[in-house]
């Protein structure tokens, strides 16, 4: 039942937005053929500007794991995330999550490329890096582009957030893919 | 941060697999007996350069899911579905931050920002959150501390409510995952969970002598 739920939400979201936006965009009489293509130059922009990111975090990764550290870390950390239900694998994202946007991509690109796009590892490291952020990042811009320096109880309750969506992430893995 | 991290990873597996060149075995009946060899270095070497390969092919990969995305997000932009989108989560936003008068132009930057990232549009949603800092900061009479509306917004934000991750599902796509989309349900679950823990982390703490508003700006408004 839950995972019926969960998987039809799945599947029927993109088709409906795409009907959505298109419809819409007709019916308001916007060019749609022409504003879509505009959009979609940009696509290429957002790939390209990310290949520097991923070689280095993948290949950084890569060196980590070929060599056996990796390994050696879960090894070391897997009595408290199995604990959670979280596999070893799972672990670089879990940190590298709020500290990098681009380096969670790169840890998410590399568990999709090692274990296969259909693995748990891949699937648990790309759901929680849809449902958390990079929370040390935006706060340092946002704050910093209006000179707030006392932040008071914002760093606190996102990293307690952020706990909560890695923990949710794993739970929700095992229930829907486990 | 991330340069510690970065030159740990990196680093520290060129040295474990330096140290395992040595062949160290210390199981075997002579006691430590070592054959060194230059294999798990080569092995290493070889897989520096398949991990940067495949960095590549993944964003050639990615071009065409994002290009599609893009495309009808500026379709959803033209038509105004995001503006109505965003009027939608107002009544909402109005609740949360009790200190934001509902018709000043922060209450309007914040609405777009979170309906752009509802979206999973982080390029649009970041200029306009840094509009929504700069009209909260006008409402703010301490200027180097952030008020209750700043903090409620940045963990909003951080939490990161999402309802279409394009860029995860374009990353799998591009890896010819079964069903790339197949996460979305997963994602809106594991995303509503730690917004709600964001939004009574935030209430909570904000309570919380530590945490309470320097004492300057009332004594400042009374005056």
């Amino acid at each position: 039942m839950f995972q019926g739920v969960i998987n039809g939400v799945s599947a029927i979201a993109i088709p409906v937005l795409i009907l959505a936006i298109v419809g819409h965009g007709w019916y308001k009489k916007v060019k749609v053929y022409e504003v879509f293509t505009e959009g979609a130059k940009e696509g290429f922009n957002v790939a390209i500007r990310i290949i520097p990111f991923l070689v280095a975090i993948l290949v950084a990764i890569g060196s980590f794991r070929a060599s056996g550290a990796l390994d050696l870390l879960t090894g070391l950390l897997s009595p408290l995330t199995s604990w959670i239900g979280m596999p070893g694998e799972v672990i670089p994202m879990a940190l590298m999550r709020p500290l990098s946007g681009s380096g969670a991509m790169g840890i998410v690109s590399e568990l999709i490329n090692t274990y296969g796009p259909d693995s748990i590892p891949a699937r648990m490291a790309a759901i929680m890096e849809g449902s958390t952020e990079t929370t040390f990042y935006i706060l340092a811009v946002y704050f910093g582009s209006v000179g707030v320096k006392k932040t008071r109880h914002a760093l606190p309750a996102a990293l307690l957030a952020d706990l909560a969506g890695i923990i949710a992430a794993v739970v929700v893995t095992q229930m829907v893919f486990g | 941060m991330i340069n510690t991290i970065w030159i740990v990873l990196m680093a520290g597996g060129i040295l474990v697999a330096g140290f395992q060149c040595l062949g160290l075995d210390y199981s075997s009946a002579q006691g430590l007996v070592m054959t060194p060899s230059f294999v798990p270095l080569t092995e290493l070497t070889k897989g520096l350069f398949d991990s940067a390969k495949a960095a590549v092919n993944l964003a050639m990969g990615l071009i065409g899911i994002m290009a599609l995305w893009l495309g009808l997000m500026k379709i959803a932009e033209e038509s105004g579905l995001v503006n109505l989108f965003a009027r939608a989560v107002r009544p909402l936003l109005v609740r949360l931050f009790p200190e934001v008068p509902p018709d000043h132009p922060a209450m309007g930057a914040m609405v777009m920002n979170i309906a752009a990232n509802m979206l999973g549009l982080g390029n649009a949603a970041t200029p306009l959150g840094l509009k929504a800092m700069q009209e909260l900061q006008k409402l703010n009479k301490v200027k180097d501390t952030a008020t209750n509306a700043m903090a409620t917004f940045m963990a909003l934000n951080t939490s990161s409510v999402t309802f279409i991750p394009a860029t995860v599902i374009g990353i799998r796509a591009a890896a010819n995952a079964s069903n790339p989309a197949e996460i979305i349900g997963p994602v809106i679950l594991a995303t509503g969970v730690s917004t709600t823990v964001a939004i009574i982390a935030i209430k909570t703490l904000q309570k919380l002598p530590k945490y309470r508003m320097p004492a300057v700006a009332q004594e400042g408004e009374e005056v």
